[in-house]
């Protein structure tokens, strides 16, 4: 344990970034030169001071560690911060891509560079505070205010469809919150606290739960997102640019699987349980539907974006199959997701850095020319396929063990998913790298750079060491899963003896 | 019976004497001395509130019962003398500018904030009336304010019309409860309508459908709304920014002691009216404004759904919902002030300008401007972190605790809908190629912008003092 509040301080070093941009100044050049470096460092900065987390972090309690409350609204809402195995590498995973998305930026956006640079700073706090809040309002203050630096993010630096596309992400994210809203306000008169840790153990009415799991539900499906409200999802992909797809990718989408985690499963035990066949239900639809819909995609960030809906999937089916496989597949597979559908944005930015199109059509053979870029997209590729060996494959086995023990069926459709998935990932492969380089404009094109090198090799190996060695990443969340489904069991236990009392 | 105790009334009695005297100074020195009179309206109105903050605490009455000063009164009165100066000090450059620099604009808005102050201290239907037209003849005038302007006379007159007769509705239905309790006594009533039969006689309840119109027509809350947008964007920008800020929160503050000390017993008979006034307050301030291109007359719309908000909170009738009201039209009122100072400095160089889609590109323009009407209109849409979300915030969870949870549930879905205009502004700013550009700012506006500003981006770090005092400030009611 630290003598420092390591939370807060990871939280919000990015916004003295955001300070020191702001005091920079000089023509247009070295201003955004300037602001590249600070955001740079800054970023690389939390990431460091951030892996002290995880080296302080004891595997071996279920209880939340780093805590720091301070009264803030009173009333009985604290400014509470804190992190268990479920929440800590998802802020480990958030430092990781920071820097990664600046550097994707670095030579990609030329306009208003200040600007884009303070929006991405806010946007870490913002997505760092999700992870760390231990208060209900803090949890929503976080992960709502993330709206705003997103929709200027899509909106500003975004391509043509730009404003269809933030008015549909800020809209329908903004419905499925309020609903999530009214929900912590009847928790909290039901309760009188806001704070998560005392709210975990709060038993609420069975009749209340279904309602209260049905509010979060809206919030959480829209940022998951599932079937059928996903598509704002390929909209918003396709028109940010590439370092917003790959923050969206790879940290806002887990912040649906987060809630449900957090919210959704301890403290709605019953509402969980009842309507974990709707969330089976849809996840089979998304992986089903969303696997052929990528199949036809023309667009490459589009197809990405469906396969991303497929792969959430998963994540919500081993969510709530209630089994020690299955959460912890589900929280393996989105730090996997995390890493692997962001670096495949990164190389589609790679070659729209080029080209300025992402149209599936417009390439082909770029093997001749790009060798190092084709290495790269066929680890990214094998590992969104979960081939073993790759991170993609330990989360999905371990959520298809999971279902499988509570529905052959589920697993089975799930299953087709992992095939269909195959398909449309290796024809994008196909299609892009391999064939004859006949297109004039391709026969010129550069290999990857320096840069790209840099912004690569540490995905490449992550997402190899999750494949090869899980262990640790699995000996963080031990005790906290079991934790989660020991109360789970135990609140399903007293939730039966009241319903046969009442019957 | 001696003199009744007017050291109690001392800040209504310098402010009368304050308007007076200005009028003197005005009237002798002639149109030249606007300036030191409006500099000196804002002066007094600054004592004055320090007066009225540093006043003896606890509740007082004197003028036979008529008259009541507590910490309520003490919390509303701050807010609309710091609402008036503020829009004195908006008004002085645009008035010198647009040449309509008057004397009278500044002792009129005095009046204006007299006729408040008396409102938000009644204790009794008559001097609430007295209140009301004291203020309400003011802002009549101050409509009407650009005499030239055939827009202006028009909202004046229309306002002036609307008004007597929403003045008429509320002085019958309080003949009406006089009628049917034999009193106009705040008091009385409360002490009348607690243990008898009274509280379901019909006349009574008519007499109070009456008195809701007349308040619901001043706070512009829906069936009663339509002056709003017209007199909004006909009457001179710093008039609308005036109108928009504390003539709102006065009215609220008296709808709030009206319903809750005398008929709060009668909660289950009226709160079924304010829940609908809210609930069309809400849609139509949510739906109405997304086709509008005058961002004045979108302003209006706006003005009519936070209303709605804010009158959820006394739908609730209940301790915590007033501390709700209370906190929710502070941060509306200082979001509002701040808006209209972005909307004072859209002047191109021929003149003002009022067309949303002259926004456009002002990221690029004028990024410091841009960035707090960015602030203030995600703050108005009720996003997080910013004041505004914590304003809905407490409304909601007094409705959801009075159980009024499908009132919560379409406030915060029509806060979707008011979103979209909103973010649509944001569109036009940052998303937008730049048009013409704005004349550089004055001073006094860009200032306002700011401290309004940081108030709503920084309140999130600070809450606690507007918290305390609001929840202060409502316990008096329920005392």
């Amino acid at each position: 344990m630290l003598d420092w509040p390591i939370l807060s301080t990871v939280t919000f070093l990015p916004l003295v970034g955001v300070l020191l941009i702001l005091l920079t100044s000089g023509n247009e050049q070295s201003a955004a030169r300037n602001a590249r470096w600070v955001a740079l460092w800054t970023t690389l900065f939390t990431f460091f001071v951030s892996l002290f987390i995880w080296l302080n972090f004891d595997n071996g309690t279920a209880d939340f560690q780093f805590v720091e409350k301070t009264s803030w609204l009173g009333g009985g809402v604290n400014y509470h911060m804190g992190v268990d195995g479920i929440s800590m590498l998802f802020i480990i995973l958030t430092t990781l891509l920071m820097p990664l998305c600046i550097l994707a930026s670095w030579n990609a956006i030329t306009v208003r560079v200040r600007e884009y640079m303070i929006a991405f700073l806010i946007m870490e706090t913002l997505m760092i505070g999700v992870f760390c809040a231990l208060d209900m309002i803090l949890f929503y203050l976080f992960f709502e205010a993330g709206l705003i630096p997103m929709f200027l993010i899509i909106g500003i630096w975004g391509g043509a469809q730009r404003v269809y596309a933030s008015f549909k992400f800020f809209l329908y994210t903004l419905i499925g919150s309020v609903l999530m809203l009214v929900a912590m306000i009847t928790m909290y008169y039901v309760a009188g606290t806001t704070d998560i840790p005392t709210l975990m153990a709060f038993h609420f009415d069975p009749d209340l739960q279904l309602w209260l799991w049905l509010a979060f539900f809206a919030s959480f499906a829209v940022k998951v997102p599932m079937w059928p409200v996903h598509t704002w999802l390929p909209d918003a992909h396709v028109q940010a640019p590439t370092a917003g797809s790959v923050i969206l990718a790879g940290v806002l989408l887990k912040m649906g699987g987060y809630g449900f985690l957090r919210f959704s499963i301890p403290m709605f035990p019953h509402g969980s349980d009842y309507f974990a066949p709707l969330v089976f239900a849809l996840s089979v639809v998304a992986i089903i539907y969303t696997s052929l819909v990528a199949l036809v995609q023309k667009d490459m960030k589009k197809l990405i974006a469906y396969s991303s809906v497929a792969h959430m999937g998963f994540i919500t089916i081993g969510i709530f199959t209630f089994t020690t496989q299955g959460l912890e597949g589900g929280i393996l597979q989105m730090l996997s997701h995390g890493i692997v559908s962001g670096a495949l944005f990164l190389c589609v930015g790679v070659v729209y850095d080029r080209m300025h199109t992402r149209e599936i059509a417009r390439y082909g053979g770029l093997v001749h020319r790009m060798p190092r870029y084709a290495v790269i997209f066929m680890v990214f590729t094998m590992a969104t396929i979960g081939l073993p060996g790759t991170s993609g494959f330990v989360g999905e086995f371990l959520i298809l063990i999971g279902t499988y023990q509570v529905s052959s069926l589920v697993a089975f459709l799930a299953t087709t998913g992992v095939i269909l998935g195959a398909a449309y990932s290796l024809w994008l492969y196909r299609r892009v790298v391999f064939g004859e380089l006949v297109k004039e404009d391709l026969k010129d094109i550069m290999d990857v750079n320096k840069r790209e090198i840099i912004i690569f090799a540490p995905l490449i190996v992550i997402a190899l060491w999750m494949g090869i060695y899980p262990t640790p990443f699995l000996n963080v969340m031990h005790a906290s899963v079991d934790n989660l489904l020991d109360h789970h069991q135990t609140a399903m236990q007293a939730i039966q003896t009241i319903l046969n009392a009442a019957n | 019976m001696g003199l009744p105790d007017f050291s109690i009334a001392l800040p209504e009695i310098i402010l009368a004497i304050a308007a007076m005297l200005l009028l003197m100074l005005g009237a002798f020195r002639g149109n030249g001395a606007t300036n030191p009179v409006s500099w000196l309206a804002v002066v007094i109105m600054v004592l004055v509130a320090i007066l009225v903050e540093t006043g003896s605490r606890g509740s007082v009455v004197s003028f036979e019962g008529l008259f009541r000063v507590d910490d309520f009164g003490r919390f509303v009165k701050v807010l609309c003398l710091g609402a008036s100066a503020l829009a004195i000090i908006m008004s002085i450059d645009f008035n010198r500018r647009e040449k309509l620099a008057r004397f009278e604009f500044p002792v009129l808005i005095v009046i204006a904030t007299l006729g408040m102050m008396v409102m938000i201290s009644a204790n009794d239907l008559i001097t609430m009336y007295m209140g009301i037209e004291l203020m309400s003849l003011s802002l009549y005038v101050t409509a009407a304010f650009r005499r030239d302007s055939v827009r202006s006379t028009e909202a004046g007159l229309k306002y002036f019309v609307l008004g007597a007769l929403s003045s008429g509705m509320l002085l019958y239905g309080a003949s009406l409860i006089y009628g049917f309790t034999g009193t106009t006594n705040f008091d009385a009533l409360a002490a009348a309508l607690s243990h008898t039969d009274k509280a379901t006689d019909i006349g009574l309840l008519i007499g109070l459908v009456f008195l809701i119109a007349g308040l619901a027509f001043k706070v512009s809350a829906v069936p009663f709304h339509m002056w709003a947008p017209d007199v909004y964007e006909g009457v001179p920008t710093p008039v609308t920014a005036f109108f928009a800020a504390a003539p709102k929160v006065a009215a609220i503050a008296l709808f709030l002691r009206v319903f809750i000390s005398p008929f709060g017993d009668l909660v289950s008979q009226w709160q079924q009216i304010i829940v609908f006034v809210s609930i069309a307050s809400m849609i139509l301030g949510a739906f109405a404004a997304i086709n509008q291109k005058n961002i004045k007359r979108l302003m209006a719309y706006s003005s009519i759904g936070h209303i709605g908000y804010a009158l959820v909170g006394l739908a609730a009738g209940t301790e915590e919902g007033v501390r709700g009201v209370l906190i929710y039209m502070t941060i509306y009122v200082i979001m509002n002030i701040g808006t209209f100072a972005c909307i004072l400095s859209m002047r191109q160089r021929d003149g003002m300008v009022e067309d949303i889609s002259k926004l456009a590109g002002l990221s690029k323009t004028r990024p410091w401007m841009a960035f707090f009407l960015l602030v203030f209109m995600f703050s108005l849409a009720g996003i997080p972190p910013l004041a505004g979300f914590f304003g809905k915030f407490y409304i909601f969870i007094a409705a959801v605790n009075a159980g009024l949870v499908p009132l919560a549930v379409v406030g915060l879905v029509t806060s979707v809908v008011g979103a979209f205009y909103y973010i649509r502004i944001v569109k036009i700013m940052y998303f937008d190629d730049p048009a013409e550009g704005f004349v550089p700012l004055s001073r006094t506006q860009s200032v306002i912008m700011t401290v309004a500003g940081l108030f709503v981006g920084l309140f999130v770090l600070f809450p606690a003092p507007l918290l305390e005092s609001a929840k202060a400030a409502a316990a008096v009611l329920f005392s």
